[in-house]
């Protein structure tokens, strides 16, 4: 878990740094404009690709992981897999991350990893994959629980589309068009369904073990989540693309039939939370989950928004994608992240945070954060869109110009969240640094004292579950 | 549900739906790749650009141009322009009819009205099809971009936000090779203010040796390098300046018609 875990908060601070670069690049294009691997076109995706790929995949699997051993009521075993899993993984983030740099990125959006990347990370997430599905196969505890289907969905999706995206448009790329189709597709699959199922799988898990509320209901959850994967994987061919009229058609049904899941989640969060979110201010897990999940609604609803053809004819290219993109990276999927990290974390491995307050502060910087970069661009992004409708009066240039305020509190939004990214690597590196002390000093007595032996051995083991 | 296997199943067909409807029929329908007919012409459409306008792409790849730029024009609807070409007898006539009435923007029924009206008066009109929108009326394109654009890309650069301008008519636009490498070089030259980082890093500044080198650029007043020196495009920026230069889509389509410039007559 350490390995996981430890490694995505360091990607989460290199994305954070190098997404602050290129946004400074917007006040200043000659910042660092003449170093080769700085240029803004390669550092935007590389920033994109470390949150997504360095921090929320492998945190997502590490959350899913912890949740499935947990309610299939067995302990971790096999500990050198995910160990090996989470090395591989990040060893394959540093290549794409580097190739993305020095200009060996493969031009799809959230795709950029070359082969050296993206293979190490596909091998790593299968043998996580496995491995959790044998945890799964081995439950103790035979009735499913609505998390369960969220994670195993999204465990079983991803090596799918990843697969699918390498081979059509890396491996062998079909002609033309057909690759922005799968692009499209691949894209809409991984940052809003996937993220989607393991996020929505911890908040079902998380919030009401926080309320002391039984989820309100099963069977709404239920409802919530086949329609989520009916409708959310058919989503993502923008309404003006160049494309067979039938794709962004079907693409727009399928975004207006998001509202059902939409409704049906927002349901079963709010009769779960109803009546504790004041008990539970103090819970910095708690406030975590639940900014993630209004994030995930709200995100939503601008996905909607985007896919409807009177809505896009203003909003597409403008900054309004990206807010909705950074909305739900981040306000949803990573602050999920962070609450389900604090609160199982110290569970594993049996020591508290070095740094207890900082996590409060972690969750201040974050929102305020998140709110400073999406709010502005959100806004700004309609505000180009109506500018562009007025092609006779308004010059683009000027409407490029009218966008700098905005950009120039988004930046402060990236700065806030660099800082509550920092908080969480000292955090979690203290912990490591903590567990790595204990450690050594049961070794020490463990050495010492040869006939203490069985009790010393056992606590060694625990320790072991703890590092994967 | 307490069986693992039956939610395998389940989401198995719901996501496996999605895999066939946007991976699989498009790569049936889109990916065999065939060039199709030039409206009224027996041309074909696309043409494989250059071999170095296809280095150039793997620069514009390499360099993430799509992460500011689209190649994707778009158009709200189609209307009709009734145009002039002749005045006949009477021009006199024909004149004050036309000064009285709107000629641009009219629907085919409007359009086919008031050609039989300027005929019966004597002189001679044409229908002209154009393209509508602001993408159109900012100039970047004669029409929407369509899937035959991109046949011969790979990687495919459609990109989806617009920092800077739609790229997809550029080469229409700046058909001269040196704006384009002066643009690169040093963006704020060529557009005031401009937010378009400079690409320095693909030139050369040297001494001018015994005599200028040929591809040295032709800067604009207050621009260029210090005396005695010049400034020189690598070999990837002149792939990348081809390759813009290829960006034209004004060919008019099946699917996306309009009528090239007819001889108008100006009375």
């Amino acid at each position: 878990m350490l390995a996981l875990f430890g490694g995505a908060a360091f990607w989460l601070v290199v994305c954070s740094v190098l997404g602050l670069v290129a946004s400074i690049k917007f006040h200043a294009p000659d910042f660092l404009a003449n170093c080769v691997w700085l240029t803004y076109g390669r550092l935007q995706p590389a920033a994109d690709d470390a949150l997504l790929y360095g921090f929320c995949l492998p945190a997502g699997l590490g959350v899913a992981l912890w949740l499935l051993a947990r309610l299939s009521q067995t302990t971790l075993r096999g500990i050198v897999v995910p160990i090996a899993a989470a090395n591989l993984w990040h060893l394959g983030v540093f290549v794409g991350l580097a190739a993305i740099l020095i200009g060996d990125g493969t031009g799809f959006a959230w795709l950029e990893f070359p082969r050296g990347g993206s293979v190490p990370i596909f091998f790593a997430y299968l043998m996580l994959a496995l491995w959790a599905t044998m945890i799964f196969a081995g439950r103790r505890e035979r009735a499913m629980y609505p998390s369960q289907w969220f994670l195993l969905a999204a465990l079983f999706w991803f090596p799918w589309i990843y697969s699918t995206a390498n081979l059509f448009l890396v491996a062998w790329p079909v002609r033309g068009v057909a690759q922005a189709v799968i692009g499209w597709w691949f894209a809409g699959n991984l940052l809003v369904v996937w993220t989607g199922l393991i996020g929505l799988g911890a908040a079902f898990y998380f919030l009401p073990k926080f309320t002391g509320r039984p989820l309100q209901s099963h069977y709404l959850a239920l409802f919530g989540f086949w329609t989520f994967i009916l409708f959310a994987t058919w989503c993502g061919i923008p309404p003006g693309a160049p494309v067979p009229v039938w794709m962004p058609t079907l693409s727009a049904v399928a975004a207006a039939w998001l509202l059902v899941p939409l409704l049906a989640i927002f349901l079963v969060v709010w009769q779960t939370v109803r009546g504790s979110i004041m008990p539970n201010w103090n819970n910095t897990s708690f406030c975590f989950i639940g900014a993630g999940v209004d994030s995930f609604l709200l995100s939503g609803l601008m996905l909607m928004a985007m896919a409807c053809p009177q809505i896009s004819r203003v909003t597409d290219f403008t900054w309004f994608g990206p807010a909705e993109t950074q909305l739900r990276l981040y306000g949803f999927f990573a602050m999920t992240m962070f609450g389900a990290i604090y609160h199982l974390l110290p569970r594993v491995v049996g020591l508290e945070f070095p740094f207890p307050k900082l996590a409060r502060a972690h969750f201040w910087l974050s929102l305020a954060g998140v709110a400073l970069l999406v709010v502005p661009l959100a806004i700004g992004g309609v505000v180009q869109g109506l500018k562009w409708q007025n092609p006779n009066a308004i010059a683009f240039a000027d409407t490029t110009k009218a966008m700098l305020p905005f950009l120039r509190v988004s930046t402060t939004g990236l700065l806030l969240m660099l800082l509550g990214n920092l908080l969480l690597f000292v955090n979690i590196m203290g912990l490591t640094l903590r567990w790595k002390l204990a450690l050594l000093k049961q070794f020490t007595a463990f050495v010492k004292s040869p006939l203490a032996e069985t009790s010393a051995g056992a606590s060694l083991r625990d320790e072991k579950e703890a590092q994967a | 549900m307490k069986n693992g296997f039956l939610v395998f199943l389940a989401s198995l067909i719901a996501l496996g739906g999605s895999w066939c409807g946007f991976v699989l029929a498009p790569v049936l329908q889109l990916g065999g790749g065939k060039q199709t007919t030039i409206l009224n012409s027996s041309g074909l459409y696309p043409v494989d650009r250059p071999g170095m306008a296809n280095q150039g792409l793997q620069v514009y790849r390499a360099n993430g141009c799509a992460a500011c730029h689209t190649e994707q024009v778009q158009q709200s609807g189609v209307a009709c322009d009734v145009v002039l070409t002749g005045a006949g007898k009477n021009p006199e006539v024909v004149t004050n009819l036309i000064s009285s009435l709107k000629l641009n923007g009219l629907d085919k029924d409007l359009a086919d009205a008031l050609v039989d009206k300027i005929t019966a008066a004597g002189g001679k009109a044409e229908i002209r099809i154009v393209a509508t929108g602001p993408d159109i009326d900012r100039g970047w394109g004669r029409r929407h971009s369509v899937a035959e654009d991109f046949l011969y890309d790979d990687p495919v650069q459609l990109g989806n936000l617009r920092i800077g301008p739609d790229l997809a008519d550029v080469g229409m636009r700046q058909p001269d090779a040196n704006w384009q490498l002066v643009h690169l070089y040093a963006p704020q030259s060529e557009v005031k203010g401009s937010a378009m980082p400079p690409f320095r890093y693909l030139f050369r500044v040297k001494k001018i040796g015994s005599a200028p080198s040929p591809d040295a650029l032709a800067f604009p007043k207050d621009f260029g390098p210090p005396a005695g020196y010049e400034v020189v495009p690598a070999p990837q920026a002149q792939e990348l300046a081809v390759y813009l230069l290829s960006l034209h889509a004004d060919v008019p389509l099946h699917n996306a018609p309009f009528s090239q410039s007819a001889a108008v007559f100006k009375p």
